[in-house]
């Protein structure tokens, strides 16, 4: 079973420099909910930033991560950053 | 059905349909937190749309996501393009993004849907166990 944890390394791993934060969303080992803030979304529309997390999980979103819900934002954009 | 018979049937469906959803469940008894948000948003535009609920074969969500790349549900499109799942359309309804893609006012939003950390506290322990 994946934990939030795992899911924030491999996501790390992937965007390297990114800043990442996975919460499990019930405490069940498959839901997630995963918070990422990365340069390399510069200039994608949401739903290829989306894609590029997804794709750090392949097939195990929908198996093992049952669910994995994703907000993404770039450094710099204007709002509160983090 | 086969699965080409199935994937032609999506393809048809995003091109007739200006804005298709594909969800679990339907807009009036959705089987998922997730795609209960997605068809609320749209039903708080008021716009009309198509809903196909994924679950009743679960071919048709394979070659659902084989034709958009995406691999959650739901799915939502329009115009023929994969505008995004829960989350994309979620964050679109709130700005205020969506109802300017489907060309509808803003409705006045009386008490948001709790945006952040609400996951938590949802009785969320049922959805999405269904396949």
């Amino acid at each position: 079973m994946p934990s939030a944890e795992e899911l924030r390394e491999r996501i790390e791993d992937a965007l390297p420099g990114a800043d990442v934060s996975v919460i499990d969303t019930t405490g069940g080992g498959d839901h997630f909910r995963a918070e990422v803030v990365s340069e390399r979304f510069e200039g994608l529309s949401r739903i290829q930033q989306h894609k590029l997390i997804y794709d750090v999980f392949g097939d195990e979103v929908g198996g093992a991560i049952h669910a994995l819900s994703i907000k993404t934002a770039t450094p710099t954009p204007a709002g509160d950053g983090r | 059905m086969t699965n080409d018979e199935i994937r032609a049937f999506i393809e048809n469906a995003i091109k007739e349909n200006r804005v298709m959803l594909f969800m679990k469940g339907t807009p009036q008894q959705p089987a998922c937190g997730f795609s209960m948000r997605a068809s609320g948003a749209l039903n708080a535009l008021g716009v009309k749309y198509a809903a196909l609920d994924i679950l009743p074969d679960p071919r048709i969500r394979e070659e659902l996501s084989g034709v958009s790349g995406w691999p959650t549900i739901p799915q939502l499109f329009v115009g023929g393009e994969l505008v995004g799942g829960s989350d994309i359309v979620m964050e679109m309804f709130e700005s205020g993004e969506l109802a300017e893609l489907l060309g509808v006012e803003q409705p006045e939003l009386e008490a948001e849907p709790e945006p952040e950390q609400p996951v938590q506290q949802r009785p969320i322990g049922l959805e999405n166990r269904l396949n």
